[in-house]
């Protein structure tokens, strides 16, 4: 078997508490989708839910909000992760709950 | 790109590796590389990528490969669809399969336990959630505990790579650079 626990486990510290320009506490939210001012919190829930119909403009919005482009791109990633973890393990506990074992 | 910082923020190193790749490939540099030369010490995902797409699995290359494809077109993530699309027919060596997969999973020639497995990959794609029925489902179609561990993770990888390209906006390559691309993602991975 495949196996990407701890590959998984880096990969979620090191984009919420690595080096970077935005900071931890709004990596971890833009992660969570969960508790951020508008317009980042509208934009980080159009990457979690409907990412294809992201536009220029989206980030034209964030620009002129003042985020530099590192920013932007420290909140994607961290958005895009922070969901795909939130399916994976939703799914990895079904399947320990379906069949009674970790 | 939306961001131009990944069509050009990189250090000299990467752009010394963009230089290597159009000569030698003879094709532009693709999106997705940009990004994972980008700041590799913040989003590094390479290695998790190829532990999931080709690290020990009783799943082929092929079989992860449709995995990504068919991920990446309920997502409607252009590139990853036409990536592993190819990546996934040469594989197989069988573009058919691939293809009706994509067009109907239900009647697409495939073995019941790898449609089961991407029924309920679609199901975790689009609903961001599965149950306990859904996962009997898979079980039941004959797949093991450690196949269904292993599609979770090549789901995990095309859930983050498609946001990523969707709104960085990778564009769509050419069909003789989607073909290069997918040699090259047999023959050496995703390191």
């Amino acid at each position: 078997m495949s196996d990407i626990t701890s590959l998984h486990s880096s990969l979620v510290t090191r984009v919420l508490e690595g080096e970077g320009r935005a900071s931890p506490e709004i990596r971890r939210a833009a992660f969570d989708n969960e508790g951020l001012t508008e317009p980042i919190g509208a934009f980080v829930d159009k990457v979690a839910h409907r990412a294809r119909m992201v536009t220029d403009a989206d980030i034209d919005t964030l620009r002129k909000a003042g985020l530099s482009e590192d920013q932007v791109y420290e909140i994607v990633v961290c958005a895009a992760i922070g969901q795909a973890t939130r399916q994976y393990e939703n799914a990895l506990a079904v399947l320990s709950a379906t069949t009674g074992r970790d | 790109m939306r961001l131009t910082i990944l069509d050009n923020g990189h250090g000299i190193r990467a752009k010394a590796i963009f230089v290597l790749i159009r000569v030698i490939s003879g094709h532009p540099v693709v999106d997705a590389v940009k990004l994972a030369l980008y700041r590799p010490d913040f989003y590094r995902a390479g290695g998790l990528t190829q532990e999931a797409m080709r690290g020990p699995s009783e799943w082929s290359v092929a079989d992860r490969e449709l995995m990504a494809a068919y991920v990446s077109k309920v997502n409607e993530t252009e590139f990853c669809i036409a990536a592993h699309t190819a990546t996934s027919a040469l594989a197989y060596n069988d573009g058919a399969k691939v293809s009706a997969t994509l067009a109907d999973l239900e009647t697409a020639p495939l073995s019941e336990p790898l449609r089961a497995t991407l029924r309920m990959l679609g199901t975790l794609t689009r609903d961001n959630r599965v149950d306990a029925a859904d996962m009997r489902r898979v079980l039941a179609a004959g797949v093991s505990e450690a196949q269904i561990k292993d599609a979770l993770a090549v789901s995990f990888a095309f859930n983050v790579t498609d946001r990523l390209a969707d709104v960085f906006d990778f564009a769509v390559d050419n069909p003789a650079a989607i073909n290069a691309g997918a040699k090259y993602l047999l023959a050496r991975g995703y390191r």
